[in-house]
């Protein structure tokens, strides 16, 4: 149990998606103008990174990796899928994407109106396949772990994302020099931010 | 419906140069190419492609090596959707797009686990992360489904140029003042740190890439006024 909250404090805070490894940049600056879009895109992504995460472990254990297929014939130990990631990564979180589009157009139209063009963008997050690729690396040893991961890192980009915004909503405000507005600004906000999150890095867990 | 028709019957004649007219680097042709390096800089001005941008500019030789996988990955899965861009149903495009893209990756990754190996464990998952590269699918998306193979590989060879540039730039300054090197070699010379000059070591953790990149946006855009948002 105490494995799982290490696990799930490291990946939220000190191997924060964002501000540890920069993935899911890109919508994190191009959807964090409001705090309510911001907060949506956050909860889609912790959803579908806890979802494909799991299930790419399954993948990559029963599948891809060197000797996976042992489990249907002792003499396909030899084969070695693990080329094939990237695409059954993809593959996966494509389609998962497509599903959570679908549930949420059905069940929820006001956010998916509000989600818009996002939704569908998740795919192409960085921090999706970013999570799973992480995970192949971390050599985990269940499915709950792997899961927990996802969570965790879905999280921590929710937390990233939603200060980012905030700062945003109060910086148009702020008399910024002209040629950073906008990005620019954002950028150095995020870099200091980053700094910030740096004195994580101390504990150990 | 009509506008399928006359899509499909330019299609024969766009399929592979525009024949009739525009010569190979026409006046048009030049500026997709040259564009994306300033004016249209997938970084600084689209927003596209920030995430590897920034995680492996610590040195030059990883930064040159993912420029030069991005060109190649770039150029040639724009001329294979650019291809395919008739037949490609609407509602599957961005998994049609993902699989074309994640194969050029796996041939890329393979290469250079084959010839660079050191350079491939360096970038990590990063090779792999360039098949969710914005700037890869956000090119596909907006330039190579609507446009002849010869204009795509243009968009994509400069496009990703202009990527280039950037990862290149960011990494010269944190590799010069974070370890005093470039490729490897010692730039800074041994007197200037006798005299009691110290490495940066803030330029190699990751928050100075992201604060290089926002200089380096605010000099961009000084110099080039229209560039400026309103807010």
């Amino acid at each position: 149990m105490e494995g799982y909250l290490n696990l799930f404090v490291k990946s939220i805070f000190i191997e924060n998606m964002i501000f540890a490894y920069f993935l899911g940049m890109c919508s994190y600056l191009a959807v964090s103008k409001t705090v309510k879009t911001a907060l949506g895109l956050g909860f889609a992504v912790i959803f579908v990174l806890a979802i494909t995460v799991p299930i790419n472990f399954l993948l990559d254990t029963y599948l891809l990796r060197p000797g996976a297929l042992k489990w249907l014939d002792p003499s396909y130990a030899e084969i070695d899928l693990s080329f094939l990631s990237f695409i059954m990564f993809i593959a996966v979180i494509a389609s998962m994407v497509q599903l959570v589009e679908m549930i949420v157009e059905k069940f929820a139209p006001a956010l998916y109106g509000a989600l818009g063009i996002f939704l569908p963008l998740i795919a192409v997050n960085c921090a999706i396949l970013g999570g799973s690729l992480f995970m192949q690396q971390k050599d985990f040893s269940g499915v709950s772990e792997s899961a927990v991961y996802g969570l965790g890192s879905g999280i921590g980009w929710l937390l990233a994302i939603l200060a980012i915004a905030a700062i945003r909503e109060k910086i148009i405000y702020s008399n910024v020099p002209a040629p950073l507005r906008g990005l620019g600004i954002t950028f150095i906000i995020t870099g200091l931010m980053a700094l910030g999150f740096m004195s994580f890095m101390g504990i150990k867990l | 419906m009509a506008d399928k028709e006359s899509t499909h019957s330019k299609k024969n004649t766009l399929l592979f140069l525009n024949k009739e007219s525009e010569p190979l680097f026409s006046k048009k042709n030049r500026t997709l190419l040259t564009d994306p390096l300033d004016d249209n800089n997938p970084i600084t001005v689209q927003v596209l492609g920030i995430c590897s941008a920034l995680a492996i500019t610590v040195q030059l030789k990883p930064a040159l090596v993912m420029s030069l996988s991005v060109v190649a990955v770039m150029g040639a899965s724009n001329v294979i959707i650019s291809l395919l861009r008739n037949l490609i149903p609407n509602r599957i495009r961005i998994i049609v797009q993902l699989v074309v893209v994640a194969s050029m990756v796996i041939l890329v990754d393979q290469i250079l686990r084959a010839y660079a190996y050191d350079v491939s464990k360096q970038l990590s998952i990063f090779i792999g992360l360039i098949i969710t590269n914005c700037i890869v699918m956000g090119r596909l998306e907006a330039f190579a489904l609507g446009n002849g193979v010869w204009k795509s590989f243009l968009d994509g060879i400069g496009n990703a140029s202009g990527y280039g540039f950037i990862l290149i730039v960011v990494a010269f300054f944190r590799e010069l003042f974070g370890s005093g090197k470039l490729f490897g070699y010692q730039i800074i010379p041994d007197i200037l740190y006798e005299m009691g000059y110290e490495n940066n070591g803030l330029m190699l953790l990751s928050p100075m890439a992201l604060i290089t990149v926002g200089v380096f946006i605010w000099i961009q855009r000084a110099r080039n006024r229209k560039l400026i948002e309103k807010n």
